[in-house]
């Protein structure tokens, strides 16, 4: 099994200006600080984390729609972070993103067809109008729209169907990789499972390799093979989705596991509840050593001097935590 | 009797047609007690909330005409007048909303924010108003309140924020509390602190609670009861437990089969429920829920099913499981 | 709407004859999988029509601005106002120069006749028709209100076009080049409209096409900050990074994607400014920066002419007056219209 992305220590800083007439730049939001991951081909990568930790920074990093400050990116083997704009063009036809809202990362003024063509157009796939028209077709029926969807413009679909066009804007051109950014979230409880499942359905049908980035851990460990959790701008803790959930070994995510509301009065009474403190620092002016020492329940003298490096507990398990072993322990 | 309760009540909006947002609603809510109203967008939950304490826009307008009975301790809320309503908003009835940014004004301190609803409703002075707006957010779980009532509510974070709206909605001690997806903004973990602060303002207050919400996960650790509203009517009504033991409603049933749980086994299927919220069938018609529902039988197209039962009703006539 | 076969009263088997049909096709008596297939119709009915064309969001607005009696209304008076421009001068009953009936007006004598079955807005100050003279009238003030709309439209446009599309999608450098052109452009809004057009008057000389270019010119800081803003906020949507993402080339988003969708607000602020560019140009002849030629009328020259005769005939000041206010007053109704129809936020 090979790694189709390996990011490597990638930064994201955003410079925060002032100043009326010359801009001066007085500090760094540290948006990504430093995240290693690797996502397996054909596999299916869960990045969970609260808003504000920089999942979606992160997300669009990858793809280069936000300039990294620091760091790598490979993808099956190219540095995305040193290619020239017109490379990177064209490489854009191997990796796709699906957004969060539907509605407004859809031009209101193009309808179906010609957002679908539009990424054909731009790689010149498809000898002309018809064949187009062939290939957008038979997209259609991939993510469940009917044919006379063509005509229509975004505003006149429902919420589900506009994800659905979403999801066939990316995957039109065959893409090697799909980045998710929330995927389900905007949408109605009932139509999440349909997108869900139409997304599992596509994977095993095109050898997808996605990056799914969400608040909510249900959906992520529904869908995801590997499971990476970030807490203010770095991984806290990455292991397999059913490893994770059964042995959590971060604090944080232990509080984020049981504050996730399930659907049943009898689980809900018995359940034991770590409630976090306070709010998330900012990622202005992060805490020293470990970033999540403010609201740790077991937080202790070292964490604020030393920033724990991600550490290999068990196989395909690694947690940033001076403590883990002993919480685990009690 | 209860605290409030709800008989029938319909609100019609008068556009370019009819529309029937809510129709034929009734529940009732007991001092201390937890009642939720749950259903997707567009299922009238919101408009049920709005109605009871008049908030609609443009209630009382020939737009907007809405029927039934909220009876409130004995007072009919929707045929009380304005200033009646007006007194008990805020100090009988408070409101929690879904985005605590626009429902706080950006350019008024917390604190006067606070004690302005003191000093409005309780009639104390301006130095008592904010010691006590000083508890209040003490209370609401914000830390450093007497530096914090000096800030504007763009420098909380949301779920300081929220604190700040729940401290003012119960700074009259009101008797029930409406809470129109109250942590649908916020973060799992500012979520599950929101959730505890509403449960102990109840245990420890005996304030009723209208929780309105779309996530059942919220529902099943909070309310006593839940009614589950479809295209404008209640479709199932049940106790918490036994509502999640047995739910009947072929809507109920697809919710919760449609939702991952962190609980169940991975790689368990989703059945999602079919179509979207859209293909609603009028309720003259037979069921709204017909188009979507896989159990749909030919009498599910012959008129409007009643909502039978009395501990737990539903609105079905082919129902999932018979209790 | 209810599909007639699914009634209750076709169920329950009432006995029109036109309904008879309908109960045969009702749901009694099906098998399961016609049941099923009839249920899915039922989904189908329910949901949009599949036969009907896509609308587009200009065709939807157009259908609230058809719906909205104010955009009615206005549209009918600028109707009036162009017909009147067009084949106005056709219909007239004297020639507009005429000077034929200049024996009747007497000037020192405060004497100039007014309406009468002959003449219906009586004569002007040279006994000339002033009836013929209004209608006439309209043609050169639709001429200059449109034409320097449309250069100020033009102009602006481009102007903020470039530093929109620079700023939003050209990265370090399209910042610079967009501060470049906006200083150009703050520099021209800072000067008091009027000031500037007395400027471009006195270097061009009176004459009507000045008066068009200094309209237009007042009117361009305008469309060009509008178009930048709205293009800059556009720049910021979803949809922009969804085609980055899909690999379309950035000259493509700009004229593809971000500037058709901020077209919208510099399309009111046309109509809108056509009004008051009416206005500016009458003010601008009122000042006699228009048109020398007294002989040739127009609405804001007649205006000023009139206005010296206030105490002796203070009709020939309403009648321009009336004209430049109601077509003014059209274009700001439908202006106001177009706003309403295009907001965003009062879309469904």
């Amino acid at each position: 099994m090979t790694a189709l992305v390996e990011i490597k220590d990638l930064q994201v800083h955003f410079p925060i200006v002032r100043g009326v007439v010359f801009d001066r730049v007085v500090g760094h939001v540290k948006a990504v600080d430093g995240v290693t991951l690797s996502v397996p081909r054909g596999k299916t990568y869960g990045l969970v984390g609260e808003s504000g930790c920089g999942k979606t920074t992160l997300g669009r990093a990858l793809l280069r729609l936000v300039e990294p400050t620091g760091g790598s990116v490979l993808f099956d083997g190219n540095d995305l972070t040193s290619l020239s704009p017109p490379a990177l063009r064209g490489m854009r036809r191997r990796m796709q993103m699906i957004f969060q809202d539907p509605l407004s990362s859809l031009d209101p003024r193009q309808n179906v067809e010609s957002i679908l063509t539009e990424g054909l157009a731009a790689h010149g796939i498809g000898a002309d109008r018809a064949e187009r028209r062939d290939i957008v077709c038979e997209t259609l029926d991939a993510v469940g729209l009917p044919r006379w969807a063509l005509s229509r413009y975004p505003h006149e679909f429902s919420g589900g169907q506009r994800q659905r066009i979403g999801i066939a804007r990316a995957i039109v051109l065959h893409p090697d990789l799909i980045v998710a950014d929330e995927p389900v979230s905007a949408l109605d409880v009932s139509i999440q499972a349909q997108v869900l499942n139409l997304l599992a359905k596509l994977q095993a049908e095109r050898e997808l390799t996605y990056l799914v980035i969400a608040h909510d851990l249900a959906v992520v460990r529904h869908i995801s093979d590997v499971v990476g959790v970030m807490y203010l701008g770095a991984l806290v803790e990455e292991a397999s989705s059913t490893e994770l959930y059964q042995r959590p070994l971060h604090p944080y995510t232990k509080a984020l596991m049981s504050a996730v509301p399930v659907p049943d009065p009898l689980v809900e009474e018995r359940r034991e509840r770590i409630l976090l403190s306070g709010d998330l620092p900012s990622p202005a002016n992060p805490p020293s050593g470990c970033r999540f020492r403010t609201r740790c329940p077991w937080a202790q003298e070292r964490c604020a001097q030393e920033r724990p490096e991600l550490r290999v507990l068990a196989e395909g398990h690694t947690v940033a935590c001076h403590f883990a072993e002993e919480i685990e322990n009690g | 009797m209860a605290l409030l309760e709800v008989e029938d009540l319909g609100v019609t909006f008068h556009a370019d047609r009819d529309v029937r947002a809510v129709d034929g609603v009734s529940f009732a809510v007991d001092a201390g007690k937890v009642v939720g109203l749950v259903g997707e967008s567009g299922c009238g939950k919101s408009v049920t909330s709005l109605a009871l304490i008049g908030l609609l826009p443009n209630q009382n307008t020939k737009r907007v005409r809405v029927d039934g009975s909220a009876k409130f301790d004995g007072l009919d809320l929707l045929r009380a007048d304005r200033r009646t309503l007006r007194d008990i908003r805020g100090r009988e009835i408070a409101m929690i909303f879904q985005d605590p940014l626009s429902s706080l004004n950006p350019v008024v301190p917390i604190g006067v924010q606070v004690a302005e609803v003191l000093i409005r409703h309780r009639g104390i002075g301006k130095h008592e108003a904010e010691r006590r707006s000083a508890e209040l957010l003490d209370r609401v779980g914000i830390p450093d309140p007497r530096r914090r009532l000096k800030e504007y509510p763009h420098q909380l974070s949301g779920g300081m924020r929220q604190r700040a709206l729940i401290a003012m909605a119960v700074a009259c001690r009101p008797r029930l509390l409406i809470a129109d997806e109250p942590t649908t903004a916020l973060d799992v973990t500012i979520q599950a602190q929101i959730l505890e602060l509403l449960k102990e303002l109840v245990r420890e207050d005996g304030t009723a609670l209208i929780m309105i919400t779309h996530d059942l996960g919220v529902v099943a650790g909070l309310c006593d009861s839940v009614n589950v509203l479809y295209a404008g009517r209640v479709v199932e009504s049940a106790g918490r437990h036994e509502l999640f033991a047995h739910p009947t409603h072929p809507y109920t049933v697809g919710l919760l089969n449609s939702i991952p749980r962190l609980d169940a086994l991975r790689g368990e299927e989703l059945t999602p429920i079919r179509g979207s919220v859209r293909d609603v069938l009028a309720w003259s018609a037979g069921c709204a829920f017909a188009p979507r529902c896989d159990r749909a039988i030919e009498t599910c197209l012959t008129g409007p099913p009643s909502l039978e039962g009395t501990n737990h009703s539903f609105r079905c006539v082919n129902p999932e499981v018979v209790p | 709407m209810t599909p007639d076969n699914l009634t209750p009263e076709a169920a329950s088997g009432a006995t029109a004859p036109e309904q008879r049909q309908d109960e045969s096709s009702g749901l009694k008596g099906l098998t399961p999988k016609a049941k099923k297939q009839r249920l899915d119709r039922l989904a189908e009915l329910a949901a949009v029509h599949a036969d009907e064309k896509g609308r587009s969001l200009w065709a939807e607005a157009f259908r609230r601005v058809r719906k909205n009696p104010a955009a009615v209304i206005g549209a009918i008076v600028l109707l009036l106002f162009v017909l009147v421009a067009i084949i106005g001068p056709f219909l007239v009953p004297y020639s507009p120069t005429s000077t034929a009936w200049a024996d009747q007006v007497k000037e020192g004598q405060n004497i100039i006749p007014g309406p009468s079955s002959e003449h219906w807005f009586g004569l002007d100050h040279n006994g000339r028709d002033e009836f013929s003279r209004v209608i006439v009238g309209a043609r050169q003030t639709l001429l200059v209100g449109v034409v320097a709309t449309s250069l100020g439209l033009l102009v602006g446009c481009l102007l903020g076009g470039l530093a929109g599309s620079a700023y939003a999608l050209g990265g370090r450098r399209g910042r610079q080049v967009d501060n470049a052109i906006m200083r150009v452009v703050d520099m021209l809004l800072a000067m008091p409209s009027l000031l500037l057009a007395v400027s471009v008057a006195a270097l061009l000389g009176p004459s009507l096409i000045t008066v068009m270019i200094a309209v237009g010119v007042i009117s361009v800081p305008v469309f060009a900050r509008l178009l930048r803003g709205s293009m800059i906020a556009q720049g910021h949507a979803e949809y922009v990074t969804a085609a980055t993402a899909l690999g379309v080339r950035r000259g493509r988003i700009a004229l593809g994607h971000v500037l058709p969708n901020s077209l919208a607000p510099v399309l009111v602020q046309a109509t809108l400014t056509l009004a008051t560019a009416i206005i500016e140009a009458a003010a601008l002849s009122f000042l006699g920066l228009g048109n020398p030629d007294p002989a040739v009328p127009e609405w804001g020259v007649m205006l000023t002419d009139a206005l010296t005769r206030l105490e002796v005939a203070p009709r020939l000041t309403i009648y321009p007056a009336v004209g430049i206010i109601i077509t003014a007053f059209g274009f700001t109704l439908l202006g106001e219209a177009m706003r309403e129809a295009l907001d965003p936020k009062l879309r469904k």
